[in-house]
């Protein structure tokens, strides 16, 4: 889950790292008052999850209160790279400004450890200076089990060859920042940029975070984090009935058993809606191992609300739960629907393969139900379902 | 032969008596696994029944392998205390740990990873998130359906376990050496190249079928690996064409970040160090088929 930058201001602030203070709000008006707060000057920043929001117009020094308001008039509202801006941070001025650094803590999934990134090229997308000056950003291995203390911070930081007057001021920051990603379960924390001011301080003036969600069980504060508002509202069904959903753009409804096996579907069903009008999937769900009767009837429920679905592809390989289970459990599932009165309007196209694949498609064709179409392997199946997606669109 | 695991393999189960364990335990056991014990603190010293085998719970890895000469352990203990049983795997210094749980925080995986390479890598851990190894008609560690495939002489990794599962049925009639899940976790124990490396070891594996999805760049890696050192023919699957960037696809490692991670990119990888790669699991078993003459 990546955060909003006042988030992540409030997070480091939480853990020590020097940061400004800032409050968010979500009205001109509130403007105001933030701004007298502060004494009367700020910055007015929006907070969307996106870079370049500088260059779009969207972060305004305000000089009093009415300007702050001004600006955040102007701020809120206003669409930056797609995505729209529903809450401004009303920060306080910054200090002049001397020098601009860059710092990170995150995975290295390639060697299975965390890695320290920094550099004394701060304030610019970091991708371009690891694309044009390399060797001005310093990559340092953090083994998880050793973590980072001053030592190891000011190993990071003469790599990153900070000025030696900073050095020790950075070093300190980069310890409460490693702070941070641990004890708030992150996957990456970034400090960009990370300043020195004229009066000598080293401050985060901007920031992001993105937190593990397999971690939520041991950070009960992390909920309240969610853009609960930005969700698309059939994921937030989804989920809410602890759904692995996805919503994509197309018109072919996707139910499978197992991550794998359905990322595969999809990509069969896009390469079949390629002899079919174009049709693609319409979302990623993955309804698990046991595939019971009342979770299938629950991702049929989410699949036939959403209007851009034409029709749906069942997709189950029957392992540990055999396939007349599963198939029992898709009777079973039109049924409960039926029953909780949402008529099933859209063809289906059920595969089920595995253990008792024959058992399994024999109770399925018993049902004989109008509109389940039965199709015996997965390439196949995909091929009818672009088919009749097409045909209904 | 085969890799990782075999009929001599004598097995513990940690979160045993749990239900997810209770259940595999049963369907492994059933497999013909060789399972000496569980373990668990609280019950130590009690027996549990599964239709007529009593297996021993004992109240540490430790205790357990220094009773039954156990050498791999199959974990599925819930995600809060997985870093724990891992590390306690580890410490006791079983050859194999196989953690089959779902959900672990990647600091708490990172955390075990580090901690057994400090001790020396003794143990070699498979996944998390990941449905474990089978060598078909000798042992089963995890949960992948035992009945589906018969022995045979194909060699399979995979990150995805149903993807697994429907590759072993497609060519059940061949059959398999081994069959690995690895996992779709962004930190993993064993990778792609260890699989790759041991099946090129093994004298009962003609062939290797290789499973990969988004995310991360394990398959280009192995790629390379497969062009320097791979003699057998590999036969390479990826899934994850249509995934939009910056969504996770159900794993946990499964995402697309800007032009890294990509599918597209990770089959170009594995057709240029000569791997013949399926656009569908079915025309990926066919082109295994083709190799292997049948």
């Amino acid at each position: 889950m990546d955060l909003f930058e006042y988030q992540a201001r409030d997070l480091f602030a939480k853990h020590g790292v020097p940061v400004l203070a800032g409050e968010v709000i979500d009205t001109p008006e509130a403007a105001r008052e933030a701004t007298e707060r502060l004494g009367g000057k700020s910055v007015v920043k929006a907070q969307v999850k996106v870079g370049g929001r500088g260059k779009a117009g969207g972060v305004k020094l305000a000089a009093d209160p009415d300007e702050a308001v001004a600006r955040a008039t102007d701020i809120l509202g206003m669409d930056i790279k797609g995505h729209t801006v529903h809450k401004v941070m009303i920060a306080e001025l910054s200090p002049e400004i001397e020098a601009e650094y860059y710092v990170s803590y995150l995975l290295d999934r390639t060697n299975r450890t965390f890695l320290a990134m920094a550099s004394v090229q701060g304030g610019m997308d970091i991708e371009e200076v690891a694309e044009k000056t390399p060797e001005a950003l310093a990559k340092v291995p953090v083994n998880a089990v050793d973590g980072v203390d001053i030592e190891k911070a000011r190993e990071i930081v003469a790599q990153a060859k900070f000025p030696a007057e900073v050095a020790e001021g950075v070093a300190e920051a980069m310890v409460t920042l490693w702070d941070t990603f641990v004890a708030e379960d992150a996957l990456l924390v970034e400090v960009n940029p990370l300043v020195k001011t004229k009066d000598g301080r080293i401050l985060a003036l901007d920031g992001k975070v993105s937190l593990d969600e397999n971690a939520d069980f041991r950070q009960p504060g992390h909920e309240a984090l969610e853009d609960k508002a930005a969700a698309n509202p059939l994921e937030a069904a989804a989920k809410a009935k602890n759904l692995n959903y996805v919503k994509l753009e197309g018109e072919v409804g996707i139910i499978g058993n197992g991550a794998g096996l359905v990322m595969s579907t999809l990509d069969v069903v896009a390469y079949a809606g390629e002899n079919h009008g174009n049709v693609k999937p319409a979302n990623f769900l993955d309804i698990g191992g046991g595939a019971s009767a009342e979770v299938m009837a629950n991702g049929l429920e989410i699949i036939l609300g959403d209007p851009d679905v034409k029709s749906v592809f069942v997709n189950v390989f029957g392992g540990i739960t055999a396939c007349d289970e599963v198939a029992n459990g898709i009777v079973q599932a039109l049924e409960l629907l039926k029953t909780k009165g949402e008529a099933v309007t859209k063809p289906l196209v059920v595969r089920l393969d595995g253990n008792n694949a024959e058992l399994g498609r024999k109770i399925l064709s018993g049902a004989n139900h109008p509109l389940v179409q039965r199709v015996d392997t997965m390439d196949g199946a995909a091929d009818k379902a672009a088919e009749l997606a097409a045909a209904a669109k | 032969m085969a890799i990782f695991l075999t009929k001599d393999s004598k097995v513990i189960v940690q979160g045993m008596t749990g239900s997810t364990g209770m259940k595999h335990t049963k369907l492994m056991l059933a497999d013909g696994t060789n399972i000496v014990g569980g373990v668990n603190p609280r019950k130590a010293g009690t027996t549990v029944d599964f239709d007529g085998t009593e297996v021993p719970v004992f109240g540490s890895v430790a205790e357990a392998m220094e009773k039954t000469g156990a050498n791999v352990s199959v974990l599925f203990v819930p995600p809060a205390f997985s870093k724990a049983a891992v590390i306690e795997a580890i410490d006791a210094e079983i050859p194999l740990a196989v953690v089959i749980t779902e959900g672990i925080a990647v600091h708490d995986s990172a955390a075990f990873w580090a901690y057994a390479g400090a001790k020396g890598n003794k143990t070699r851990i498979i996944g998390p998130n990941c449905p474990g190894l089978i060598t078909p008609g000798q042992s089963n560690a995890g949960i992948i359906p035992g009945d589906i495939t018969k022995p045979g002489r194909i060699g399979l990794v995979s990150k995805s376990g149903t993807l697994t599962y429907q590759m072993m049925y497609e060519l059940r009639d061949i059959g398999f050496s081994s069959a690995v899940g690895i996992g779709g976790d962004p930190v993993i124990g064993t990778t792609h190249i260890d699989a790759l490396a041991a099946f090129e070891a093994d004298p009962d594996t003609d062939l290797i079928v290789m499973i990969g999805e988004i995310g991360g760049d394990a398959e280009e890696r192995a790629a390379d690996y497969i062009a320097k050192n791979v003699t057998k023919p590999v036969v390479g699957y990826v899934a994850g064409f249509t995934a939009p960037e910056g969504k996770t696809m159900g794993h946990a490692g499964a995402i697309v970040s800007g032009s890294s991670g990509t599918a597209a990119a990770k089959k170009e990888a594995l057709e240029a160090a000569g791997v013949k790669v399926g656009k569908t699991p079915t025309e990926t078993a066919k082109l295994a088929r083709e190799i292997l003459g049948g």
